[in-house]
């Protein structure tokens, strides 16, 4: 069942087109991630999502709701994490949970769930004196205390140290876990790679391409690189004869050679026959991160 | 209601965790007469003041300096801070419109007013002999009306203040002059009569206040009727507050 519907959803501000043209389904359960260079309309399209901005075109389906008529109705079942959104410096942290629990309708055990994002022994604790990464584990312990089928998480990791980033994913893996769909939206490759099971890729306003991580890296095609530096000069013919290898490259010392399949089984056999040990090997694979670079044909962040 | 009783719980929480709007908005005014009060002179009936001392004839005026404090510092400074911080904003993902943080806020903010109020109405009398209201009714309501017409402008300078520093600013400068214009800063004796006429209506309407408080020190003849007073802040304090409400942005 598709929990969340977006037909060709359009906003605009003054002259600018935030969203041009996005469409898109999340199935029940699912870890959804909108990916996208900083301002392609990723938080815009959440904000419609969420009933926080009208669009200008478009057809929306939340739960079944319609986020512009049943905005009450989906502010109690769709938990949302704002990018930016703090809480007063002298709030404890069990007074937030104990003031957000009183807006639902069923909410969530508090207890427990600051015990989920340890954050039990920071009951007491104000605002001001958490560290970032506390301060987003109670950001998105407040889009859950209302018990939500569905949750919007606005650039979860961003500013937090690696540390903190990798705990927070085991967060969002717990709460997928426990039947929550979650929408997630990140400028960041491995975060989108180790969440997600489908992504859209946002560029410009309008959706480059939808799929799971894997099928957009099978997308930009399945060459891998291999790098080594050879013992002794080598003859490239040895090589290039190879019906895997697609191509070969010197840089410097050191030797790139491009193929598909089992490129590397066969080159290393290759070289162990003539004796020759290869230093430095290295495989590389296309990445999401090149997935994102051939469909929006832009760096990453 | 239970979300606006917990919210005006929390905001109470945090207003009273913040020593310096609990010291200037809630104890400032008492402390400051009880100073004055300690210097003989101001304690001695004196003619300029209608035959009432000092103390009694300005203790309203050291109440409005609290009041505006609240009104015009604590709450456009607070609502800016709540907006800019995205205190607001991730209130109206919830099924509470961040409007019921506000009303919480500006229920606090009486509430703290009513306490200034009182601290310096009973310091006034056990230490400084001054006596209660005259008129208890008649000072409740110019203290509500002129209270609430201060608030509104207080929360019109937090609704058109595009950013923090410039609320901060902006409040600052409706406080000098509402305090000012008010004739707070000195006594009516002093001022141009075009400005003691004018203070009668500029909130929070010491003059009022000063009528039903010790009625010996207006000077009824010139003074215009409380009942246009009081009602001159009440309809400020409604048309202000729906300028305020209507140019309101919640991020």
């Amino acid at each position: 069942m598709d929990v969340i519907e977006i037909r060709n959803l359009h906003k605009r501000y003054g002259t600018t087109t935030a969203v041009d043209d996005v469409s898109f389904t999340v199935g029940a359960g699912e870890v959804f991630g909108i990916l996208g260079p900083n301002g392609a309309g990723k938080t815009t399209t959440v904000e419609c999502l969420t009933g926080l901005r009208t669009p200008d075109r478009g057809e929306l389906r939340v739960l079944g709701l319609d986020p512009r008529r049943d905005r009450d109705e989906l502010r109690q079942r769709v938990g949302v994490q704002l990018q930016e959104s703090r809480l007063p410096d002298r709030q404890t942290v069990g007074e937030a949970m104990e003031l957000y629990r009183s807006f639902y309708r069923r909410p969530a055990d508090g207890g427990r769930l600051l015990e989920m994002l340890g954050l039990a022994d920071k009951r007491d604790t104000q605002y001001r004196r958490l560290s970032g990464g506390q301060k987003q584990r109670l950001a998105i312990a407040l889009a859950l205390v209302g018990s939500p089928a569905v949750a919007v998480l606005d650039e979860l990791t961003t500013g937090l140290d690696p540390q903190a980033r990798r705990d927070t994913w085991d967060l969002v893996e717990h709460v997928r876990d426990s039947g929550v769909t979650v929408v997630l939206v990140t400028h960041f490759m491995d975060e989108a790679e180790r969440l997600c099971d489908r992504l859209a890729l946002i560029d410009s306003g309008r959706v480059a391409a939808i799929d799971t991580p894997a099928g957009l890296v099978a997308r930009v095609g399945a060459q891998q690189r291999v790098r080594f530096r050879p013992s002794v000069p080598l003859d490239e013919r040895l090589l290039t004869d190879l019906p895997e290898v697609a191509d070969l490259q010197h840089h410097g010392e050191q030797v790139v050679v491009t193929g598909t399949g089992t490129v590397l089984q066969a080159v290393t056999s290759v070289l162990a026959l003539h004796h020759v040990v290869a230093h430095d090997l290295r495989v590389e694979q296309a990445s999401l991160d090149d997935a994102y670079i051939t469909l929006t044909g832009r760096r990453t962040a | 209601m239970n979300a606006l009783y917990r919210l005006t719980v929390a905001e109470t929480r945090l207003f009273l965790r913040d020593p310096i709007s609990v010291l200037f908005g809630v104890l400032f005014p008492a402390l400051l007469l009880l100073g004055l009060g300690s210097i003989p002179a101001l304690r001695e009936p004196a003619d300029e003041f209608g035959g009432v001392p000092f103390v009694e004839a300005w203790a309203p005026a050291a109440l409005a300096l609290g009041l505006g404090i609240l009104a015009l510092q604590q709450i456009p400074v607070a609502v800016a801070t709540y907006r800019e911080r995205g205190v607001l904003r991730r209130m109206s993902t919830t099924p509470v419109h961040p409007g019921a943080m506000l009303a919480a806020q500006l229920l606090v903010a009486l509430a703290a007013a009513v306490v200034a109020g009182a601290l310096v109405l009973v310091s006034a009398w056990l230490v400084l002999d001054v006596p209660l209201p005259r008129q208890p009714l008649a000072f409740a309501a110019s203290f509500v009306a002129g209270f609430g017409a201060l608030l509104a402008v207080g929360v019109l300078v937090a609704a058109v203040a595009p950013s923090l520093r410039l609320a901060t600013g902006l409040s600052t400068l409706a406080y000098v002059v509402a305090m000012f214009a008010g004739g707070v800063f000195l006594p009516a004796f002093l001022l141009p009569d075009a400005l003691v006429r004018l203070s009668a209506y500029v909130p929070p309407g010491v003059q009022g206040l000063l009528r039903t408080w010790s009625g010996a020190a207006a000077d009824a003849g010139t003074d215009p009727p409380l009942l246009l007073q009081v009602g001159i802040m009440a309809a400020l304090a409604v048309v202000v507050g729906a300028a305020a409400a209507r140019l309101f942005r919640w991020e």
